[in-house]
């Protein structure tokens, strides 16, 4: 790959912001992104703030497992497991 | 035809440390601790069956998320008694973030921000995420909650990589745009009116 010198201008790299955070870029664009997010506060403040956002969404969504959603699972399982055993026998 | 019975002790160790990721998302899926806890099980049965096709080595969480998805879009979308929207409202990129930026630039300093995160409820970010329309529920699930690419979700919901970009992107603002509502309703930041 040949690397062109193409310095990102703060349009270029909010355009980019979520394709960073989502991992989707190649390692030399997020190079480039990283160079101008030490030089930009700016651009560094929305990039931290929509990295932080994700996380807050993430931990957020996290919800239990009811102990007879388990049970039902397993239950279901043995039952399938008990069909299939008897039409193997026939 | 002699059915080959799957494995069930391998079926148990590969599946089921992904109930509480599944679970949750059904829960988004479907909007109600009933209906999420029928679609988990029918996920976890189908897979059972279809557990001789589970190719050992690829992606065993992408392949259980496709069979919830399949099967939450096949049944429950079809019995859903509520119409909703399908498209979402555009606003512009880093809704949120301008909105409680103007706080931070105000004097309220970086804090402001966390204090926002920091009181957001686990059901206002819950909410938030329901409010989407489908689509783009769908999307920002696999995305930013189960952190999938791009690629897998693309595969997950078999539609084109650029329609789930697209979705993703959309919906993300469209979950801001909720985030901010709850925010105002509740006092923690002003209106985007009386902010100028």
């Amino acid at each position: 790959m040949g690397s062109e010198e193409s310095e990102l201008d703060c349009n270029d790299t909010i355009e980019r912001l979520y394709h960073y955070l989502d991992g989707e870029l190649t390692d030399e664009r997020r190079s480039e992104i990283r160079e101008h997010l030490d030089e930009c506060s700016p651009c560094l403040g929305a990039f931290d703030f929509e990295s932080d956002l994700r996380k807050v969404i993430s931990n957020r969504c996290k919800d239990h497992v009811p102990e007879s959603l388990r049970q039902r699972v397993h239950d279901a399982i043995s039952e399938e497991e008990r069909r299939q055993a008897s039409g193997q026998s026939n | 035809m002699v059915q080959r019975m799957a494995d069930r002790g391998r079926f148990t160790e590969l599946t089921m440390p992904h109930m509480q990721a599944l679970y949750t998302a059904a829960l988004r899926m479907t909007r109600n601790p009933a209906d999420a806890e029928d679609l988990v099980q029918e996920t976890f049965l189908k897979a059972y069956r279809a557990f001789d096709r589970y190719e050992d080595g690829t992606n065993i969480r992408a392949w259980l998320y496709k069979i919830l998805t399949n099967t939450f879009i096949n049944s429950y979308r079809a019995a859903k008694r509520r119409p909703e929207k399908a498209d979402v409202e555009d606003v512009e990129d880093l809704y949120l973030y301008h909105r409680i930026g103007d706080l931070q630039a105000s004097g309220a300093g970086r804090s402001a921000e966390d204090e926002v995160f920091d009181h957001f409820t686990d059901d206002e970010v819950k909410n938030a995420i329901e409010s989407l329309p489908e689509a783009f529920r769908i999307a920002v699930l696999l995305a930013d909650v189960e952190g999938f690419s791009y690629k897998e979700i693309a595969e997950i919901t078999e539609v084109p990589i650029g329609t789930v970009m697209s979705r993703i992107h959309r919906g993300r603002k469209a979950l801001q745009k909720a985030l901010l509502d709850f925010a105002v309703a509740r006092g923690l930041v002003g209106s985007a009116e009386a902010g100028h």
